[in-house]
């Protein structure tokens, strides 16, 4: 039983009750401030293969990958990864392969960098556009319930699913160390 | 590029004879018509598009399946746009993952303009810096068959760049339809049989 202070830190550990859950093997990544602890939590786990990626397209063909090969793979990254995927999303529309994408966002609710903006305000018509359920969590008691039914759909259905973790939810960046 | 160049509908047939249980992801482009021309076999994951994305499904595939082999054809031009996919591999180090470049140094799909390999790009150099176990260019017929071990047996990751002639061969169509490659593919993995993988 969590506290409301401790799910605020820890709502990251639901995300990753969730890949144990459904047997998430394979996890892509571009790291990140916001996924930090789930990277942690991914690389620390022997059962999960973490992949950090130079770029975020490349993990669309890594799900594909692990796809073929009966594995499940997850894809964690920022606002900003989602328009380097966009051509690379063709292999999850046009042969149906599930996608599970986490994706924090930035470019909102107090961002302090506008170069931010121009992705972060289009990621969620972006992610329609190239075939993704999108479902959005703002607050740190819902991630568990979303996050969980998003990873249901996608492998349940061969769906891609995309949850955008808003900035509210991860916190303002702080600009000045 | 040496001036003997390989047939590259010979070098890929010539490789992928008695393929045993090795699992073949082909790169969009002549790439995915040279592994149709080979033989058609539900164990060929053709790429129809994805674009430098090649080399990646190759390595989620290798993880998932670490006791099969997995080879990677593809071409100088899907390479060059996947290039930082090297650094991910090899930061990975799969032992099973093998990438072979058929390199014509052009962009045979668009009107053969020059690659970057044309100007002395050199893909081995880059794989090896992204340390890959093993990195070899070839450009002569007679080393076929040590290439052929190699992708079949070498530890990996390893990359091959074969220098293949730019003229230009027929087209070889396989199936273009992405649900059923992908499903023909998972099925012959299971074993033929019509479930879909479970999570293993």
């Amino acid at each position: 039983m969590h506290t409301t202070a401790d799910i605020q830190t820890t709502w990251p550990d639901a995300i990753y009750a969730h890949f144990r859950r459904v047997a998430i093997r394979q996890v892509g990544y571009v790291p990140d401030a916001g996924h930090s602890r789930l990277i942690e939590l991914c690389q620390a786990d022997p059962n999960i293969a973490d992949v950090v990626l130079t770029t975020e397209e490349e993990g669309v063909g890594l799900v594909t990958g692990a796809a073929l090969g009966g594995q499940r793979a997850a894809l964690l990254m920022q606002s900003s990864g989602i328009g380097n995927c966009i051509n690379m999303f063709s292999l999850v529309r046009n042969c149906g392969f599930p996608c599970v994408v986490l994706v924090t966002m930035r470019g909102e609710f107090g961002e302090f960098n506008p170069w931010q903006v121009p992705m972060g305000s289009i990621t969620d018509k972006v992610l329609r556009l190239s075939g993704f359920l999108t479902y959005r969590v703002e607050n740190a008691e819902d991630v568990d319930d979303i996050v969980g039914a998003g990873c249901d759909m996608a492998f349940d259905g061969n769906l891609a699913v995309a949850i955008l973790l808003s900035q509210r939810l991860i916190g303002r960046k702080q600009w000045v160390r | 590029m040496g001036a003997l160049m390989l047939d590259r509908r010979a070098l890929v047939r010539q490789l992928l004879i008695d393929r045993g249980d090795l699992l073949v992801v082909s790169g969009l482009g002549s790439a995915t018509y040279d592994v149709a021309a080979a033989g058609d076999h539900p164990l060929n994951f053709y790429l129809w598009g994805a674009m430098g994305g090649t080399a990646m499904i190759g390595l989620g595939l290798a993880l998932a399946q670490p006791q099969r082999r997995v080879a990677v054809f593809t071409g100088d031009g899907d390479m060059l746009m996947g290039i930082g996919s090297l650094a991910t591999i090899g930061v990975k180090q799969p032992k099973n993952l093998a990438i072979v470049v058929l390199d014509n140094a052009h962009y045979g799909e668009t009107g053969m303009q020059p690659s970057a390999t044309q100007s002395g790009v050199d893909l081995v150099a880059i794989a090896r810096a992204c340390r890959f176990r093993q990195a070899r260019a070839i450009s002569r017929i007679e080393d076929t068959a040590d290439v052929r071990t190699l992708l079949h047996s070498g530890e990996g990751p390893l990359l091959i760049s074969a220098g293949i002639s730019s003229e230009d061969v027929p087209r070889v169509l396989p199936l273009r339809d992405g649900h059923a490659i992908k499903d023909r593919f998972i099925a012959a993995l299971n074993g033929g049989g019509a479930e879909p993988a479970q999570p293993n």
